[in-house]
C-alpha cells in the first residue's frame, strides 16, 4: 500500500517538443525485450477540431494534434497497488518506482483494470504483470532510464519529482490523462500550445490500435 | 554458436501470429478514446536478462537523410539491445548522433525469419518465390557466365545498375549512388555498365532548379541558419517523419527555432508531426498546387508593391518585361504571367488560387503580406510535392517567393529549395570511372527493358548519347527494393519483368526475402551492417558533421557474405580480381581509405585506426558560420556570377524554352520557361476524378526508411499501415476509422485499414510509402503498398516518379 518513500523519482514530459517518434517506446521495447503487445511506454495521439468546406471550393478548419508519452508515473496513490491483493505490485521504500514482483504476482490483471494511465502490461506467456520499473538498475549505476536519452528531441526527463517540479512546474492535467488527483503521479508535462485539460471531450486518441 | 543465433531467431516473432494479431486489432472496438488507459492486443513476452559481454559501435545505414550511431551490446555473440551515441555532454552544437525508433530496432533486421541464409536460384515464374538453394560456386559461375554472354551479344550498355539505396549510409558496403558501389567498381574493371540519372527521392526538383540558379543541384541555406531567421516558410518539409535523427533536421529545427523564435507556416495537405510546436500555422492546400499558391501570394506582393524590386533587378532576368532575354516573346515575364498579360490572359488573384488550393484568397492575402514583410525569412520546401505529375514547375515556382522577397543568399533567408548541411571531410572507396556514357533516366529502366529501340534524348531524357541501342538485360540489384516495391505501377513492372527473354538475368543482393528479391533469377544473401566493418559519413546534420566506425558486432549468419566479397569471386572469374581488389579486402580497404582520409582531413592526423574503432565516433563542426547559399553572388553578382547562361537567378529560362520547343512530349505534358502553375494529369482538376475523386499521396513512415525495416514486428505494431481518410469522405462512404477499405484505380487495388482523422485535408487520402507489396492470386495487394496505384507515366522534363499524383476511390471491403 501507499507509503511514503524516502525519495520519489518521476518523469518528465515536454509535449511541445515531442513529435510522437516514439523512439522512447521502441528503445524500451528493445532493451526489455518486449514483444509485440507489451508497451511499458506508449505514446498517445490525441487530436480534434473540424473541417468546414466553403462555396468557392476553399477549406477552413480548426484540427490540432499533440502527442503525450506515457510509460509508468510511479504514483503517490498507486491504484494498482492499491488493487493488487497479493502485494505484487508494490512502491520502493528508496526512490518511489513501482514496481511489480513476478515471484508473488498470480496474473489477475486487477492492477491492469485499476490503473488511469495503462501502465501494467499483462504477459501473456508467463501469465504475470510486466511494467516499467523506471529503470532502476540503470539508475543505480548512475545512468538514466533507457527512455530518456534515447529521445532525438530531448523532450524527456527524469529524476526526484520535486526537482523536475522546481525546473519545469507541476502541470500533470493535461488530456487525455486522467485528473492527476486520482493517483499523484510522479509526472510533470510542459503543455504543447494545442494542450486540453484532463477530462476534455473535443479530441480523442486517434492512435488506437497502436497504444 | 548456431544454437544461440537459433535461438534469437526463434525469438524473433512467428509472422503468421503476428499477421492473427493484427488482424484482431483490426476488428478491435473503434471505440471514441478521449483518455487512457488503453488496452493493446494479446500479448506475448519472454524477457530475456541483458548481461553484456562487449560493446560495438556501428551504424544504422539506410536512406533517410540522417546517419545514426548505434552500440551493439552484444552477448555470447549475439545482439542484445541496442543503444546510440552516448558521448559528451549533448550540448547542442556538441550534440550527441541519437538514432530514431528504427535504429533502436536495429536487431530485429539482424535476427528476421525473412533472413537470407544462402545463395539461391530461381526455379518458378520471375516473382512466384520459387527457389532452390545452390553453392556460392555456382551462383558466381552462373553470373559471371551470363555476364559474359550478355556483353558478347549486346554490349556492356546492356548491363544495368538499378537504383538501390538499402545501405546507402557505407563506404565500401555503399550502394548508392550506383556509381560509388562495388558493384560499379567491378563493371567498371570489366567495360562498364548503363549509366542512370536522377533518384526516387528528388528527380523533378533536381533537374528543375538549375534552370532557375544554374549548376547541378541546389540547397538551401543550412538548418543551422534558422538562428538567423524571423519567418519560416515550409512547403511539405516533413523532418519529423524524413529525417528523424537525434542529431538530424528535426532536431536541428527544433533547436535553432528555440533560440530564434521563428514562427512557421506550413502548406500541406497532412498536418505532420514537424507542425506541432509553439508558433506553427498550418495551411492545408491540395496536392499539386503549390505553385498556384505561389503565383496568388505574387499577385499580392506585386500589386501592392511589396517586392525587392532593387534584387530583382540586380540578381535576376525575366521577372518584368524590361529584364526578358532578347529572344523571348513579348509579355512572357513573371510579371505579365502574374497579372494576367501573358498568353492566358488570367490574372493570378487571390480568388483564383484559391479555388485550386482549397486555400482561402483570405488567408493567402494575409500570409503574402507577412512573407514579404518579414526579413530575414527562409523559404523551404520539401521533395514530396516535386515528386508528382508536374513537381519541377512547383519546385521552381516556390522558390520564386525566395527571390520575390530578396531572400537568396543572406543569413536567415534561403533559397526555397530543401535545407543544405554541412558534411565532414572523408575519402571515398574508390570506382574508377565508367567506360560507357549513355545514361537514362532512373525512372524508365522498366521501359528501357521493352522499349528501348524508341528511347530518344528528345523522347526520354537519354543523356550521353542520342538514343540507347540496346536492351537493358542483366540487371545488378545491391540492397534495394525498387525493381517491384518502390517503382511505380507494380502490376506493370511485374508484367515487363515476367518476360525473361526481354531482361535475362537479374541478381538480388540483400538481407531479407523482399518483394524485389522474389523477382531474383540469382539470390545471393548479404551481411547486414552489424557483420562486417565500415564506415559512416554524416547525413544531413546541420553544422555539426562526423564520421561513425562500424565495427564487426557479431559474426556473419548462415552463408551470408559481403558484398565486395561477392564481387571480388564474380572478378576472378571475369579475370579482373587484380584489377578489382588491388590485393585489398574490406578492412585492408577500410584502412587505405582511413589514411587518404587522415590526408584530407586534419582533425583525423592524430587518431589512429585502431583508436578510432574504439572511439567509435569523431564529431567535427564546420569551421566556419552555417552555409548560406548564394553568399558570394549576393555579395557581388558581377564577380561571382551563378552558373546560369546569364550569370543570374533566370526566371524565365531561355534553356527550358528551347527544350519546350524541340522535344517530343506526351498528351498534358508542359515544360514552360516561367515556373508557372500547370494543371497537371492525375491532379484534382483532371476529367478523370469523375471516376477517381480522391487524390492520393504517399509520405515517409516512422514505422520505416521507405521499404527497409518493413518486415520488424515491433515497428508494424506501433505503426501500423493505415490510410489517413479526412472524417468528411469517410462519412459520405460510410467508414468508420478502423475498417478495412479497397483502395483502387485502373492500375490496382489494394487493402488497408482506415485511420480516420482531421490531420489530412477533405478530398485527399495518403498513406506510408513501402509497405511490402503481397498481392493474392488474384493480383489484389494485401500488403497495402502504394505503388500498386502509382504510374509509370513519367513527369515532362527530368522523366522522373510522380508517384503522389494519383486518383483512386475507396470503399469499405
Amino acid at each position: 500500500m501507499a507509503q511514503r518513500a524516502e525519495k520519489q523519482l518521476g518523469f518528465f514530459v515536454d509535449t511541445a517538443k515531442c513529435t510522437g517518434c516514439k523512439t522512447c517506446q521502441l528503445s524500451c521495447k528493445d532493451e526489455n525485450d518486449l514483444k509485440v503487445g507489451v508497451n511499458w511506454r506508449r505514446v498517445y495521439e490525441y487530436a480534434g477540431g473540424s473541417w468546414v468546406q466553403h462555396q468557392d471550393g476553399t477549406f477552413d478548419q480548426n484540427v490540432f494534434t499533440y502527442y503525450t508519452s506515457i510509460s509508468c508515473n510511479h504514483c503517490a496513490k498507486p491504484a494498482c497497488a492499491q488493487a493488487c491483493p497479493t502485494g505484487a505490485m508494490h512502491k520502493r521504500a528508496n526512490d518511489g518506482l513501482v514496481v511489480v514482483n513476478q515471484d508473488v504476482c498470480i496474473g489477475c490483471r486487477y492492477c491492469e483494470m485499476a490503473c488511469p494511465y495503462g501502465a501494467p502490461q499483462f504477459d501473456a506467456q508467463k501469465k504475470v504483470m510486466t511494467k516499467c520499473d523506471g529503470c532502476y538498475d540503470r539508475v543505480e549505476a548512475g545512468k538514466m532510464p533507457i527512455c530518456i536519452d534515447s529521445c532525438p528531441l530531448r523532450a524527456l526527463d527524469f529524476g526526484p519529482i520535486e526537482e523536475l517540479r522546481a525546473r519545469y512546474g507541476t502541470e500533470a492535467d493535461i488530456a487525455p490523462l486522467p485528473d492527476s488527483s486520482l493517483t499523484g503521479p510522479s509526472l510533470v508535462l510542459k503543455a504543447n500550445r494545442n494542450a486540453k485539460p484532463s477530462g476534455d471531450r473535443t479530441g480523442q486518441i486517434i492512435n488506437t490500435r497502436e497504444v | 554458436m548456431k544454437k544461440i543465433v537459433d535461438k534469437a531467431l526463434a525469438a524473433t516473432l512467428d509472422r503468421r501470429s503476428f499477421i492473427k494479431w493484427g488482424a484482431s486489432a483490426t476488428s478491435a472496438a473503434v471505440l471514441t478514446a478521449n483518455s487512457l488507459p488503453l488496452k493493446a492486443a494479446t500479448p506475448s513476452v519472454d524477457k530475456t536478462s541483458s548481461g553484456e559481454n562487449k560493446t560495438v559501435w556501428s551504424a544504422c545505414t539506410v536512406n533517410c537523410g540522417s546517419r545514426c550511431a548505434l552500440r551493439h551490446h552484444v552477448k555470447d555473440g549475439v545482439i542484445a539491445y541496442t543503444t546510440t551515441d552516448n558521448t559528451g555532454d549533448d550540448v547542442y552544437g556538441n550534440h550527441q548522433v541519437r538514432a530514431c525508433l528504427r535504429g533502436r530496432s536495429f536487431r530485429k533486421r539482424v535476427y528476421n525469419a525473412d533472413r537470407l541464409k544462402y545463395p539461391m536460384k530461381r526455379v518458378g515464374k520471375r516473382g512466384e518465390g520459387r527457389f532452390e538453394r545452390i553453392s556460392w560456386d555456382e551462383a558466381f559461375a552462373t553470373i559471371a557466365d551470363n555476364l559474359k554472354r550478355i556483353k558478347n551479344a549486346y554490349g556492356n550498355e546492356a548491363i544495368y545498375l538499378n537504383y538501390c539505396t538499402g545501405t546507402l549510409g557505407g563506404t565500401v558496403a555503399k550502394s548508392w549512388p550506383p556509381a560509388a558501389t562495388p558493384i560499379a567498381r567491378l563493371m567498371n574493371c570489366w567495360g562498364g555498365y548503363l549509366n542512370h540519372y536522377g533518384d526516387y527521392s528528388t528527380a523533378q526538383i533536381a533537374v528543375s532548379l538549375p534552370y532557375l540558379y544554374g549548376g547541378s543541384w541546389v540547397d538551401n541555406n543550412c538548418t543551422s541558419d534558422v538562428v538567423n531567421t524571423r519567418l519560416i516558410v515550409n512547403f511539405g518539409n516533413n523532418p519529423a517523419e524524413t529525417r528523424m535523427s537525434g542529431a538530424g533536421v528535426v532536431y536541428q529545427l527544433s533547436e535553432a527555432r528555440e533560440r530564434s523564435n521563428a514562427r512557421m507556416i506550413v502548406f500541406d495537405p497532412r498536418l505532420t508531426d514537424s507542425m506541432l510546436s509553439d508558433g506553427d500555422e498550418w495551411v492545408p492546400l491540395r496536392p499539386g498546387t503549390d505553385a498556384a499558391l505561389v503565383a496568388g501570394m505574387a499577385w499580392v506582393m506585386i500589386t501592392e508593391d511589396l517586392v525587392d524590386k532593387a534584387f530583382l533587378d540586380r540578381y535576376t532576368i525575366g521577372y518584368d518585361d524590361d529584364s526578358l532575354p532578347a529572344n523571348a516573346p513579348k509579355n512572357a515575364s513573371w510579371k505579365s504571367y502574374i497579372l494576367g498579360k501573358g498568353p492566358d490572359n488570367t490574372a493570378k488573384t487571390p480568388q483564383w488560387a484559391a479555388q485550386i488550393t482549397g486555400v482561402p484568397a483570405n488567408k493567402i492575402i494575409e500570409l503574402a503580406r507577412e512573407i514579404a514583410g518579414t526579413k530575414p525569412c527562409n523559404i523551404m520546401q520539401g521533395w514530396g510535392l516535386q515528386r508528382t505529375a508536374n513537381g519541377e514547375q512547383a519546385s521552381r515556382a516556390i522558390c520564386m517567393l525566395a527571390v520575390m522577397t530578396g531572400n537568396v543568399g543572406i543569413p536567415g533567408g534561403g533559397t526555397g529549395a530543401r535545407e543544405g548541411s554541412y558534411s565532414m571531410p572523408f575519402a571515398v572507396f574508390p570506382t574508377l570511372s565508367n567506360p560507357v556514357t549513355t545514361s537514362i533516366p532512373m525512372f524508365l529502366w522498366t521501359d528501357a527493358i521493352h522499349r528501348h529501340n524508341e528511347m530518344t534524348a528528345l523522347t526520354d531524357g537519354i543523356r550521353g548519347a542520342d538514343k540507347l541501342t540496346q536492351p537493358i538485360k542483366f540487371i545488378w540489384n545491391y540492397a534495394g527494393n525498387c525493381i517491384i516495391n518502390q517503382h511505380a505501377d507494380t502490376n506493370r513492372t511485374h508484367a515487363i519483368l515476367q518476360d525473361d527473354t526481354l531482361c535475362e538475368m537479374i541478381v538480388v543482393i540483400d538481407n531479407h526475402m523482399t518483394p524485389s528479391a522474389r523477382y531474383a533469377d540469382i539470390l545471393l544473401p548479404d551481411l547486414t551492417a552489424a557483420e562486417q566493418p565500415d564506415f559512416a559519413i554524416n547525413g544531413s546534420c546541420g553544422n555539426m558533421g562526423y564520421t561513425i566506425f562500424c565495427d564487426t558486432a557479431v559474426e556473419p549468419l548462415y552463408e551470408c557474405r559481403s558484398v565486395y566479397d561477392m564481387c571480388t569471386e564474380v572478378a576472378k572469374r571475369l579475370g579482373v580480381e587484380q584489377a578489382f581488389t588491388e590485393g585489398r579486402d574490406q578492412e585492408a580497404w577500410l584502412r587505405h581509405i582511413y589514411a587518404e582520409s587522415q590526408q584530407l582531413n586534419p582533425i583525423l592526423k592524430d587518431l589512429d585506426f585502431d583508436t578510432f574503432r574504439q572511439q567509435g565516433i569523431v564529431k567535427q563542426q564546420n569551421p566556419g558560420e552555417p552555409i548560406v547559399q548564394f553568399r558570394t553572388f549576393r555579395e557581388n553578382p558581377e564577380a561571382n556570377p551563378l552558373d546560369t547562361p546569364s550569370g543570374k537567378i533566370e526566371i524565365y529560362s531561355e534553356r527550358l524554352a528551347a527544350i519546350a520547343d524541340s522535344w517530343t512530349l506526351g498528351k498534358d505534358d508542359v515544360i514552360r520557361p516561367l515556373p508557372e502553375y500547370v494543371s497537371s494529369w492525375e491532379g484534382h482538376e483532371s476529367p478523370s476524378t469523375d471516376q477517381y475523386p480522391l487524390q492520393m499521396f504517399g509520405f515517409h513512415y516512422k514505422a520505416r526508411t521507405h521499404s527497409t525495416y518493413g518486415n520488424v514486428d515491433v515497428l508494424r505494431e506501433t505503426n501500423p499501415q493505415e490510410v489517413l481518410v479526412n472524417p468528411i469522405d469517410a462519412k459520405a462512404r460510410s467508414i468508420n476509422d478502423g475498417d478495412l477499405l479497397k483502395i483502387w484505380n485502373d492500375r490496382g487495388e489494394i487493402r488497408v485499414v482506415a485511420k480516420v482523422t482531421p490531420r489530412i485535408m477533405p478530398g485527399v487520402i495518403a498513406m506510408g510509402q513501402g509497405s511490402w507489396y503481397a498481392p493474392d492470386r488474384k493480383g489484389v495487394d494485401l500488403g497495402a503498398c502504394m505503388n500498386t496505384l502509382t504510374t509509370q507515366r513519367p513527369s515532362p522534363l527530368a522523366k522522373g516518379n510522380p508517384q503522389h499524383s494519383n486518383l483512386v476511390e475507396i470503399a469499405k471491403v
